[in-house]
């Protein structure tokens, strides 16, 4: 019999109903694996021990009171990122800036968790204020890949990744900005999708570019992911850009691929796709077709414009929605001797944000002034519009778009971490679809030669997640990546 | 479109900005700002003609509701994180000078 953190969050639930574990022994084993499993990956910046086992307590006596009908999630643990608002625990962004903060409220999804019975047993590490994608640029200090701690575990979600990979719990909630669920995913060897811009609410989620990000679940599987997206997706009267589409129910997945019209970009399979990648997605595409999917090659030709205008957005975005940080009115504050209010905002900020964060904040400055407003800010606006007609126009013609999701395998930490501009390409096939707004799933389809997991992205229409999720689905049951844990998790 | 950033556009963001820097941060900022810069440059090529900006990608429409009023944050819990605090305000540096 598998061990209890070898199971998919799906089984544990299952378990869980069936009486044949307990809320009480899922959360022990969870903490005494991140016990012992921290030391070697840092994934998590707060551990919640003792609440977490008291509420285990309480869902425990639930369950066993619970006649058919019980909350969805009863006495499931979860790693909630760091930028995600819980009421009573911290919640930094893994920014100095934001020391001591204590939320007085909970996010929209944390609220539906709590009331689908799910626990919070941690909070996970992630590069400041989500502006990274290897989690090297946290204020607590990296976070290692459980499959190689010399590696990064991709980021900004880095946390949430490495601490699913590493079963440190069966659950996990990311945000994705520009691909900042996905990468982690991808390099991980785990699932996780960004939905539908507007799916989730992003009420209580710390803000860095409003009009691209999206919290959404990394978990083990793709069905995982499902199960977790009904219960956090929805209208949120506290979000006026959630969109009040019905949610759909995302783990029924699928019937099958039969008849499935599959769009194969060529713009992702370019120049700097590592050849052990290429392998893989064009393995897993042929799964497909074994599976009665037909597969064509479509083109999105604007999105070697995605980069520039990803990034000019989000640092207009950011350089507004930063400055709330003003050392005032939560986190730090670095008075100037005999200094005004300018000097110990300025001050604050120097002291509180890291060097990208600052660049960023700079930069959007720049692009928002007058004189430059038009040629950067607008123009990146206006080739937003013309990359998500290419995504408009290529999902006319199929159901879905599949790609790799990274070019490449996790790379060593302190490689990339000092050159910005090496660091943002790392993001080329994640952030059109933050553009375009289309949900991607991105599962694990192999790994390279080395072992590093290897991610493939799952696109589809406008609120089409039950198509996008039920692809992952048929894959993974095929696939099977998730059987595999990476050494350090295994025993 | 491409335009160098110098040390003297780099202090004026950070003011603008409200970010201190120091010289140094100055000077590799001026440098690092210029190159991701002259990489952005390169949306100059994209055919902007007669296309609308996209502000929102899923089109909303006004919603309105009923103006009930609900429960906030209470004044002790909005001040509970405040580096800073007197009789219920936030408190500051002098803003306007003498």
């Amino acid at each position: 019999m598998a061990k209890l953190h070898e199971n998919t969050a799906t089984e544990l639930l299952r378990m869980l109903s069936a009486g044949e574990t307990t809320p009480v022994e899922v959360m022990a084993t969870y903490l005494e694996r991140i016990g012992k499993l921290e030391p070697k990956i840092h994934a998590l910046t707060f551990v919640n021990k003792d609440a977490a086992l008291k509420e285990a307590e309480r869902a425990a006596k639930e369950l066993k009171g619970a006649k058919g009908k019980k909350k969805p999630l009863l006495g499931m643990p979860i790693v909630v990122k760091e930028c995600i608002s819980t009421t009573g625990i911290q919640t930094t962004c893994c920014s100095k800036i934001l020391q001591g903060y204590i939320p007085p409220y909970d996010a929209t999804v944390v609220t539906r968790l709590k009331q689908a019975g799910a626990i919070i047993i941690a909070k996970s590490n992630m590069d400041e204020f989500a502006m990274g994608s290897s989690t090297e640029r946290s204020c607590y200090g990296p976070t290692m890949n459980p499959w190689d701690v010399n590696r990064v575990p991709g980021g900004s979600s880095g946390g949430s990744g490495a601490a699913i990979a590493a079963r440190e719990a069966p659950l996990a909630l990311g945000s994705d900005t520009g691909g900042s669920i996905r990468c982690p995913a991808a390099y991980c060897g785990v699932a996780g999708i960004k939905s539908t811009y507007g799916r989730v609410s992003r009420y209580g989620l710390v803000a860095y570019a409003n009009s691209l990000e999206q919290i959404g679940p990394i978990t083990i599987t793709a069905r995982d992911s499902a199960m977790l997206l009904e219960v956090i997706a929805g209208k949120d009267i506290a979000d006026s850009t959630s969109v009040d589409v019905p949610v759909d129910k995302y783990s029924q997945g699928i019937a099958s691929l039969e008849g499935l019209k599959v769009g194969i970009p060529k713009e992702f399979f370019g120049e700097g796709l590592k050849a052990d990648v290429k392998a893989s997605v064009e393995k897993a595409v042929d799964k497909m077709k074994e599976l009665g999917a037909t597969t064509q090659e479509v083109s999105l030709p604007s999105i070697k414009y995605a980069l520039p205008t990803y990034y000019l957005i989000a640092m207009c975005e950011a350089s507004s929605n930063l400055a709330r940080f003003d050392g005032l009115r939560y986190g730090l504050r670095v008075d100037v001797p005999k200094g005004n209010y300018d000097a110990m905002f300025s001050k604050t900020r120097q002291e509180g944000f890291g060097p990208e964060v600052r660049r960023r904040i700079i930069l959007g400055t720049y692009a928002l002034s007058a004189g430059y407003y038009d040629m950067f800010y607008v123009k990146a606006l206006k080739a937003r519009t013309i990359i998500q007609d290419d995504f408009k126009k290529a999902l006319a013609k199929v159901d879905v778009l599949v790609g790799p999701t990274m070019p490449t395998t996790a790379f060593e930490i302190g490689t990339k971490v000092d050159d910005p501009l090496t660091m943002y390409l790392e993001d080329i096939l994640t952030v059109p679809i933050n553009l375009a707004g289309v949900p991607s799933l991105s599962v694990p389809v192999g790994a390279d030669k080395a072992g590093m997991p290897i991610g493939m992205q799952v696109m589809g229409n406008f609120f089409k997640e039950q198509q996008v999720l039920g692809v992952g689905m048929a894959l993974e049951d095929v696939l099977q990546f998730h059987k595999k844990l990476p050494p350090l998790a295994g025993a | 479109m491409s335009k160098k950033i110098d040390e003297n556009t780099v202090a004026h963001l950070a003011e603008l900005a409200r970010i201190t820097l120091s010289d140094k941060e100055r000077k590799e900022f001026a440098k690092q700002l210029s190159s991701i810069l002259e990489f952005f440059s390169q949306i100059s090529e994209l055919d902007t003609e007669n296309v609308k900006p996209t502000y929102h990608v899923v089109e909303l429409k006004n919603v309105f509701r009923e103006d009930e009023s609900r429960e906030g944050l209470s004044q002790e819990a909005a001040l509970r994180n405040a580096p800073q605090k007197e009789k219920g305000y936030f408190k500051s540096p002098k803003i306007v000078e003498d």
